[in-house]
């Protein structure tokens, strides 16, 4: 873990992610104490620049983009890790289902996971928010839905290859369960693959919540950056600041969590960064 | 001959994926709240009863799902798919009007991506872990983070409002009416904005990927084999090395081709630009769901028409996928 | 052999050849001061174990180092007054496929799979020669037809993946032979290939070294190949030079120890004595055990393409007895030991096991019955799960079955102390371990449920040789302590010979020939068993040394 830990944090452009993202977490963390007030709330002068006071100017409502992007960083960090994770396990499952068994099984579950490949995956994504109407729960689920084929294809392939491992042929003679064998032998040593997916499946997942609330289609109860960009952009001409700041907000965040995903995948796998290198 | 047979066959296999999302479009209605008919009618506001009366019959919402199923795929396969209120046209018309544009920025898109993305890969790799790979790095780690209706935006901030050199919105100048080559320039002019916007995440995941592809293929055996024939290291890279490196470039790109259409609501939004995705907006706006389906239909199809010509097009580079 | 071949002048002397590894490696260096002459036409194999810096020797020469950590860091390596270790990379590009050049281990991966046979050799020609097109056609063609390759237009336009093991490397050595180079260098050029492949392909070096006067140097691993085909043997160890001489006098009369173990190590062809007397208690009985594989078909998939992996297989094994089932690759050899073992599920036949047919038994009475045939596989890297200490993988199949940690523990030492490993070892992970050690750990994961009959699935075959005697040693000492039934699958007589009771030759799924070992060895029946022992490289040499023995 420390040898981990270590090599990691070697890598230059990961240890910057890093403290790009604790940054971003302590943003949202303390978004409340920060800013205690409700970021929907009028706090000056609609479309002052950005002052002492308001240290990003404020919108053409009045409300506060600094408190804006404070809270949205929750938002986008809660929906991003959520609906990731969600897509994560099922792409897992069902991968690991369809490698595992193969024949049949791996026929119909990678005909469904083609199709969904094939479905533009952002249209889809604003036709179920569209449908299921805009709040948390359905831009979850709409993102998960659209983001969990790669993973189930990555894993597929990951368990396809390791079916045929030897020490996986081993386990089966000695009488181990299917079950056991794909969660104590298989899974493991897919771990890292699937972390490093994973990981960079949250900034993608954050890209797709701030597109969605920037057509609108974010609950409407809940402060994100792509709400605040689209909201302003009719005042782009005369208040700059209020698409600028919440969109550097998303590109760092964005930014930092590929650039920890990347140095996850160095660390996790040494082999390939020598060769790289 | 061979081949025309592997094209027949692969557009056979097609049939099924299109016929899933038919399905799938079916589904989502139901997932709609209130019958089928109040989604597609009554939130349009402005329909007739009779007509109402008539959709209910046509879609047959006494009869069981299966019957109904049936009903809808046979009317989407041939074609209708529907009625807009709110465009006052049909679903298909308005489609077949904005597939156009959106045929054109998707292309100009693509060309820009996969061109510059290759090249830039290229130049990354060759020059290993010099101040030119750092930089195309940097900028394609950026490029690959940042939002794409937020650097439209920042795009129209600079280059049309404080510089004033490229329009901000449209796709023709409003009431130039130009003709011929004219036309042509005005257009291409229109197009430079969306077309950067929408191709500079595309372009940074291709920079990335023809890298690590380079990298990966310059670590085969073949390789050393050239090297041992009296190669020099750059025939090697553009005789050897890029053939196969380009493989996995073209497979994502058709991958891709579903994110690209999902990406053009969102350029073609923010600019303005007449295609599907702007069709989409509106429709989102107006709540014309049957018309957002309409679009998801015809885009998904779209996609797999890309990747129907992706595969073909593979058979040309690939020598090892078998057309027999 | 060739014996005047020392009055000649050398074509490329090595003096003190020192190559550098990166730092914090387990080795300073990969090669450390050799120095060697190659003599126009003759034929040096440089021999030794994995690690010993053989391949190294010929990227050196090359100055196809994978610098910049890894590069000559003294000595010289004079080829036609000059020293290529300092020569320019213009130079380097200059001679490197013309003057000499390389045949390497796999033909697959070393073509460009993008392109034809006929444009990877043309491009030789187009680099180092000012030929027109036509006639760097011709010369191609002609090439072809000198390495035999049948059908020289059609290959020509062929891409590698639709020729065979054989002709892919037929086409490499027609690449690197075109310009007629005056060294041709071949890393382990055999060893990816079939025994009667890899015979044509050492018949094929030895024919146009002859015809053009080539001095060769060829790597190997293998001394029967060395005994086939060397003028001189240069033996290697740990990056240095063991031995030098003429390969008639290493072969015969080694001087180094080193020299000697290996050469002792090399299966002889001489068949053990059969072990089982008198007729004993069936443990196994195969029927008529088939398989069919098939891939494409289906609704929408195209042209079906079936492989009959095993055909009508029968074999009956009797305790204490060791069946060998002997086959190159694609014989179906593997495919039947994981039908009887269940791994892959036959088309027709039965397995029985003391009467019950172990093929028609549910998923949990399989389960339970698996502890009575276990198996010991190929690749020492992959049969042992990485994320686990060695005690859990051996104490797992008992575990599994309910046994308590303490007695497993115990049991587990038992076992390490029976395939001689430390017992420390249970506390380590796999990667801690040499591929002979590993070997020796999934033979302990087998015996951990006191099996009846062990299948040993190419058990010996990634070994180096001096390893693969221990571990074969190893085998029949457990086999006749514990009283086992074996069924040793492989694709080498000599090895099968050293263990085995019964031998069965398999081609193309079927069983072409079976019987007593001696019997088999002293006369052959079927054709393609004659061609297999005729293949066998070095089989005079190792006949000498058997009847010396």
């Amino acid at each position: 873990m420390a040898a981990f830990l270590a090599r990691f944090l070697r890598n230059r452009s990961a240890a910057l992610g890093l403290v790009l993202l604790a940054g971003v977490l302590l943003l949202a963390l303390f978004a409340p104490v920060l800013f205690p007030a409700d970021p929907f709330s009028l706090a000056g002068k609609p479309m002052s620049p950005p002052s002492p006071d308001f240290l990003f100017g404020t919108d053409t409502l009045g409300r506060d983009v600094a408190a804006a992007i404070a809270h949205g960083a929750v938002t986008s960090l809660m929906i991003g890790f959520v609906a990731s994770l969600a897509a994560v396990l099922f792409g897992t499952v069902l991968g690991a289902l369809a490698g595992y068994f193969g024949g049949k099984v791996d026929d119909l579950l990678m005909r469904i996971t083609e199709i969904f490949q094939t479905i533009p995956s952002f249209v889809f994504a604003i036709l179920l928010v569209a449908i299921l109407s805009p709040s948390i729960q359905s831009v979850v689920i709409a993102i998960a839905v659209v983001s969990w084929p790669p993973v189930a294809r990555l894993v597929r392939g990951e368990f396809l290859s390791m079916k045929s491992r030897e020490f996986v042929q081993a386990a089966r003679t000695l009488g181990m369960s299917d079950g056991r064998i794909i969660f104590q032998q298989i899974l493991p040593n897919c771990l890292s693959p699937i972390i490093v997916a994973g990981s960079l499946m949250v900034a993608t997942a954050i890209l797709i919540e701030s597109g969605l609330a920037f057509l609108g289609l974010g609950d409407p109860n809940v402060m994100s950056w792509g709400f605040m960009i689209g909201a302003g952009r009719s005042v782009l001409r005369s208040a700059w600041w209020v698409c600028t700041f919440p969109g550097i907000a998303i590109l760092l965040t964005v930014l930092a969590i590929n650039l920890v995903g990347e140095g996850l995948n160095d660390a996790l796998n040494p082999r390939l960064r020598e060769r790289a290198a | 001959m061979k081949r025309l047979r592997y094209i027949l066959r692969r557009i056979v296999q097609a049939i099924p994926v299109v016929l899933a999302i038919v399905v799938m479009n079916f589904l989502l209605l139901q997932l709609a709240e209130g019958d089928a008919v109040d989604v597609l009618a009554g939130e349009a506001g402005s329909a007739t009863p009779e007509y109402i009366a008539q959709l209910r019959e046509r879609f047959g919402l006494d009869q069981p799902v299966h019957v109904q199923l049936v009903r809808y795929v046979t009317n989407i396969l041939s074609l209708d798919l529907g009625y807009s209120f709110r465009q006052e046209m049909q679903v298909s018309e308005l489609i077949l009007m904005r597939l156009g544009p959106t045929l054109l920025l998707m292309i100009t898109t693509l060309v820009i991506a996969v061109g510059f993305g290759a090249l830039l890969g290229i130049l990354a790799a060759r020059g290993l872990n010099t101040w030119r790979d750092n930089l195309i790095s940097v900028f394609a780690l950026v490029s690959y983070a940042t939002p794409l209706f937020w650097i439209g935006l920042m795009f129209v901030v600079v280059f049309s409002i404080k510089l004033d050199l490229l329009p901000a919105s449209g796709m023709e100048s409003i009431g130039a009416f130009y003709e011929g080559w004219d036309r042509v320039l005005d257009i291409a002019v229109h197009l430079i904005l969306p077309a950067t916007t929408l191709s500079l995440f595309y372009l940074a995941a291709y920079t990335r990927l023809m890298r690590a592809s380079i990298l990966e293929q310059a670590g085969m055996d073949y390789v050393t084999t050239a090297r041992a024939k009296g190669l020099t290291e750059r025939a090697i890279t553009y005789r050897h090395i890029l053939r196969n490196a380009l493989l996995p470039v073209v497979t994502v790109a058709g991958v891709q081709m579903g994110g690209l259409l999902g990406g053009s609501v969102i350029v073609e939004s923010v600019f303005g630009w007449p295609g599907l995705g702007l069709l989409a907006y509106d429709a989102l706006f107006s709540r014309d769901l049957n018309l957002l389906l309409g679009i998801f239909f015809v885009s998904a199809c779209l996609v797999v028409a890309v990747n129907l010509f992706v595969d073909i097009l593979y058979t040309f580079l690939d020598p090892r996928i078998e057309v027999g | 052999m060739n014996a005047t071949s020392k009055s000649r002048s050398p074509v490329l002397e090595i003096r003190d050849l020192q190559v550098s590894l990166p730092t914090g490696g387990d080795r300073l260096f990969a090669i450390d001061g050799v120095s060697l002459d190659l003599h126009e036409d003759e034929i040096l194999c440089i021999v030794g174990e994995s690690g010993s810096g053989k391949s190294m020797m010929a990227r050196a020469i090359m100055g196809l180092l994978p610098g910049p950590m890894v590069f000559a860091s003294n000595g010289e390596v004079r080829f036609e007054g000059n020293n290529l270790l300092a020569a320019s990379p213009a130079h380097m590009r200059d001679i490197r496929g013309s003057r000499i050049a390389m045949i390497f281990q796999e033909p697959m991966t070393a073509l460009n799979p993008l392109m034809t046979i006929g444009q990877q050799i043309d491009e030789v020609l187009r680099i180092h020669t000012k030929l027109d097109r036509a006639a760097r056609r011709q010369r191609v063609l002609a090439i072809l037809a000198d390495v035999h390759l049948p059908d020289p237009e059609t290959i020509l336009s062929a891409f590698p993946h639709q020729l065979s093991g054989g002709q892919r490397q037929r086409a490499m050595i027609a690449m690197a032979l075109i310009l007629e180079p005056r060294v041709i260098i071949a890393d382990e050029p055999t060893t990816a290939l079939d025994v009667t492949t890899q015979a044509q392909i050492l018949q094929l070096i030895k024919e146009i070294q002859r015809k053009h006067k080539t001095g060769v140097i060829f790597i190997t691993h293998d001394f029967s190949v060395v005994a086939e085909i060397a003028d001189r043997v240069a033996v290697m160890q740990g990056g240095g030079l063991v031995e030098l001489g003429k390969a008639a006098d290493i072969l015969n009369r080694p001087q180094q120890p080193y020299t000697k173990a290996l050469i002792a190590a090399v299966p002889s062809l001489r068949p053990r004595a059969p072990s089982v007397s008198g007729r004993r208690e069936e443990v196994l009985q195969a029927v008529g055990l088939s398989k069919t594989f098939s891939s494409g078909g289906g609704l929408f998939g195209g042209r079906k393409r079936e492989v009959k992996a095993v055909q009508d297989v029968n074999l009956t094994l009797r305790r204490g007895e060791t069946i060998g089932i002997v086959g190159e690759s694609g014989s179906g050899k593997s495919t039947l030991a994981r039908l009887i073992i269940r791994l892959i599920q036959a088309d027709k036949g039965e397995v029985l096991l003391h009467g019950t047919d172990f093929l028609k038994l549910n998923s949990r009475q399989v389960r339970s019955e698996r502890k009575r045939i276990q198996m010991v596989f190929q690749d020492p890297f992959a049969s042992l799960n990485p994320r686990y200490k060695v005690g859990h993988i051996i104490a797992e199949g008992m575990l599994l079955r309910g046994t308590p940690k303490i007695e497993a523990c115990r049991r587990v030492n038992e076992l390490l102390d029976l395939v001689g490993l430390d017992r420390k070892s249970a506390d380590r992970f796999p990667h801690e371990f040499s591929g002979g050690q590993r070997q020796r750990i999934g033979v302990a994961r087998a015996l951990a449920l006191d099996p009846e009959i062990l299948i040993a699935d190419e058990a010996v075959s990634a070994l180096d040789v001096s390893v693969q005697a221990q571990v074969l040693r190893l085998l029949a000492d457990i086999r006749d302590r514990l009283n086992l039934s074996m069924l040793f699958i492989t694709h080498d007589l000599c090895v099968a010979a050293q263990v085995c009771d019964h031998i069965m030759v398999m081609r193309r799924g079927e069983v072409v020939e079976s019987g007593a070992t001696a019997e088999v060895f002293a006369a052959p029946k079927h054709d393609y068993t004659k061609a297999l022992f005729k293949s066998i490289p070095g089989r005079s040499w190792i006949a000498a040394k058997d009847s010396v023995l």
